[in-house]
């Protein structure tokens, strides 16, 4: 009996060994989705991990997307970085000057012999993840839009029929909302500087910075303190906070809550916020999506609109069989049933134009009033030099001191010239300094 | 004598696990930012330029240094002498209950027990311009409260949740002085005649005075440092930099700008700056003091 025993352990043990020797390769995935969107994450990885038996991808839920690019940044010198991370849209231009870093895309797929067209993408998607000389460095995954939210219940009830397609509409909505008692606030922001300058920049065609708002090189330096309409809107805006028509809600996303609580009547936020704001308002409010609204004095028609969100970055650092299994993994994520299910599930755009068809022709569009808009505005037209994006160095810290600065003007503190022309002297110190920073 | 020295490495052998301990957590880092100070490099250090003084004299000129240098002082005294003065309030009156004196001091002592970042959190919630308690009590008072765009508020609003966090510290060292006076000298006043405030301005102060000067070095620690979680979880800086402490901005360039060089030397200032403030203290203050 005993020697019996000793034989079962000794297959036991050959057998994990010989398991061990074909265990699947592991692939680290950190990202930043909380909450829903990260057991939608979990969930694709799943669905890759059974899908095939060579790799598993693991997620890792890193915290915010700051916290997540500081703990890749810190990996990555520690020689312990993830196969892949996801980071925001305004870390791309510290990403792709970290060339000794980071895998590109293109090179990853082409040396491993992944099927890749980057035409796959939609335009204003590619463009903002492609370098210069042409070549696509990262994988998108999650893209946004900004559009306008408003809250039907009190357009009804302050008399307005149509969501305003301009600002100078707003404005009026906005008193007239207040003035009539329909909601104690007209308007209020979530991302001030994506909403109110990066975005409305595109819209009406004005520059941002230079250099293609930054796309043709680090040499770029912020100029939308000298577009008149740009200085105009902010100026409007910070008139309109004095009656309570425009309301500033705080940094990052903080605004949504002054529209989520029924306070304020119209938000400027992500197209990515409609499945949270779906949840809030139920039983509250009713609500309609409509585009961000443009200047008609600076353009007769609006421009596309610039993404957010994030994508993925593969890093180096690690054996060519990890790397075959990200590619593998990354052609699985793009593809059209994943994106079309993603997009659908969360309120992101879908970034192929594969999964928009799809999306489409499974009726989704149609079952969704509102969700069409994000996708239209973002693809509306042909994106030249103003609304490609804007891709800077130091990016979060610049919307930290834009933001810093708006709020000087929104409180009254300096007249709205001053502040931005304050804001881009401040922020293209930290051009100037990401610009030697990279330079070696 | 003889046991000394028959076991000469014994003593650095007890203390080894300390001393690696600061060595790694301590000097280690101190020395590493010490370098980066003067060094200009990229986030992923991929590649680095010695640029001298370059650094310190970027953090030198820029105005929102100095706006920070401002604030931080600001700040500090406002903490420093709300948390103490009302700790000493509360020690004093505490010190006097008869009944439930546990149970008084036990409440009070609890903010201590809360992290910052928690304690932010819960004062954010209150003060929230759009769904706080706080802010609609206010607005009953016809205040506006709105602290994401009011500099004046958005500073009282970290003033008072970090003086209520640190109140229950000086709480507990202000009540143990106030434990350790004898008896006998305040009843021997008493019977000279001296009145209530008499006997604590001439005999209570005073002795009272090592655990102030304590408190006070303590004290200027907690503000400059450990207020970090506080801000960030309530104001980010804002509005506009009025709540933006030096540590704040330090983090603000190190961590959002991933300005390394600069706020090496921003806290390579913070080091010298607050080594500064401690020598002064004792080498001035502490000469009053009585032991």
């Amino acid at each position: 009996m005993r020697l019996h025993h000793l034989f079962c352990y000794a297959a036991l043990a050959t057998l994990s060994l010989s398991s061990s020797a074909q265990a699947a390769t592991t692939i680290t995935w950190w990202h930043a989705m909380e909450g829903v969107l990260g057991e939608k994450v979990n969930e694709i990885a799943d669905e890759f991990n059974a899908s095939q038996d060579e790799y598993v991808v693991k997620p890792v839920y890193k915290g915010s997307y700051s916290d997540n690019l500081t703990a890749t940044i810190a990996a990555f010198r520690a020689n312990q970085a993830p196969a892949i991370t996801q980071v925001f849209e305004v870390g791309t231009a510290t990403m792709m000057n970290a060339r000794g870093a980071i895998y590109p895309i293109h090179q990853l797929m082409e040396e491993t012999d992944t099927p890749f067209d980057p035409d796959a993408f939609l335009p204003a998607v590619k463009s903002y993840y492609t370098s210069s000389d042409g070549q696509m460095l990262s994988m998108p995954f999650n893209s946004s839009t900004p559009v306008l939210y408003y809250n039907k219940d009190a357009f009804r009830k302050a008399g307005i029929e149509t969501p305003p397609a301009t600002w100078k509409a707003v404005g009026e909505a906005a008193h007239k909302l207040v003035e009539s008692g329909a909601s104690e606030c007209g308007l209020t922001t979530a991302w001030p500087s994506w909403t109110q300058l990066e975005n409305f920049s595109a819209i009406d065609d004005l520059p941002f910075a230079t250099h293609a708002n930054g796309f043709d090189g680090t040499d770029a330096r912020l100029v939308f303190d000298k577009q008149e309409a740009t200085v105009a809107h902010i100026q409007n805006l910070a008139e309109w906070q004095k009656s309570h028509a425009f309301e500033y809600g705080g940094r990052a996303d903080s605004g949504t809550k002054r529209f989520q609580s029924g306070r304020c009547a119209m938000l400027t936020t992500s197209s990515a916020s409609r499945a949270g704001i779906q949840e809030a308002a139920k039983g509250k409010f009713t609500f309609g999506i409509a585009p961000l609204p443009y200047d008609a004095k600076a353009v007769n028609q609006p421009r596309n609109s610039i993404i957010g969100g994030a994508s993925l970055w593969v890093m180096r650092g690690h054996s060519d069989d990890v790397y075959r299994g990200v590619a593998k993994f990354l052609n699985f994520l793009s593809s059209p049933a994943i994106q079309a299910d993603w997009a659908s599930f969360t309120g992101y755009v879908p970034i192929t134009t594969a999964a928009y068809q799809r999306l489409k022709s499974q009726g989704f569009y149609a079952d969704n009033p509102g969700a069409s808009v994000a996708i239209d505005q973002l693809t509306r037209g042909t994106p030249d030099d103003n609304g490609r994006g804007v891709r800077l160095g130091n990016m979060p810290q610049i919307r930290n001191i834009i933001a810093e600065q708006l709020e000087k003007a929104f409180n009254g503190d300096e007249p709205a010239a001053e502040a931005l022309h304050e804001a881009a002297r401040r922020g293209n110190q930290e051009l100037a300094q990401f610009q030697q920073s990279v330079a070696h | 004598m003889t046991t000394f020295e028959r076991h000469r490495f014994t003593p650095w052998l007890l203390l080894a696990p300390q001393l690696a301990i600061v060595a790694v957590f301590f000097f280690w880092p101190a020395a590493e930012s010490l370098r980066q100070a003067f060094y200009v490099q990229d986030a992923f250090g991929l590649g680095e330029r010695f640029v001298g003084l370059a650094n310190f004299q970027r953090v030198m000129a820029s105005a929102e240094y100095w706006q920070a240098m401002g604030v931080t002082a600001l700040f500090s005294v406002l903490v420093a002498v709300g948390a103490m003065g009302l700790a000493l309030l509360l020690a004093v009156l505490a010190d006097r209950v008869m009944h439930g004196a546990r149970l008084y001091r036990i409440l009070l002592t609890w903010p201590y027990a809360i992290a910052p970042a928690v304690a932010g959190l819960l004062w954010m919630f209150m003060f929230d311009p759009v769904l706080g308690v706080l802010t609609h009590a206010l607005a009953g008072f016809g205040i506006h409260w709105d602290a994401q765009l009011n500099p004046g508020q958005a500073l009282l609003l970290v003033v008072i949740a970090s003086i209520w966090q640190q109140m229950s510290y000086n709480f507990v060292f202000f009540l143990a002085g106030l434990q350790m006076i004898p008896a006998s000298l305040l009843e021997a006043a008493a019977i000279d005649g001296a009145s209530p405030f008499r006997r604590f301005v001439g005999i209570t102060l005073p002795l009272l005075s090592p655990t102030a000067f304590f408190l006070l070095v303590m004290n200027s620690v907690y503000v400059l440092f450990e207020t970090f979680a506080t801000i960030d979880n309530t104001t980010l800086g804002g509005p506009g930099g009025a709540t933006r402490t030096l540590v704040y901005k330090l983090y603000e360039d190190g961590f959002v700008a991933r300005d390394l060089g600069s706020s090496s030397a921003q806290s390579v200032l913070l080091m010298v700056l607050v080594g500064a403030l401690t020598f002064v203290q004792f080498r001035y203050l502490e000469r009053r003091v009585q032991y």
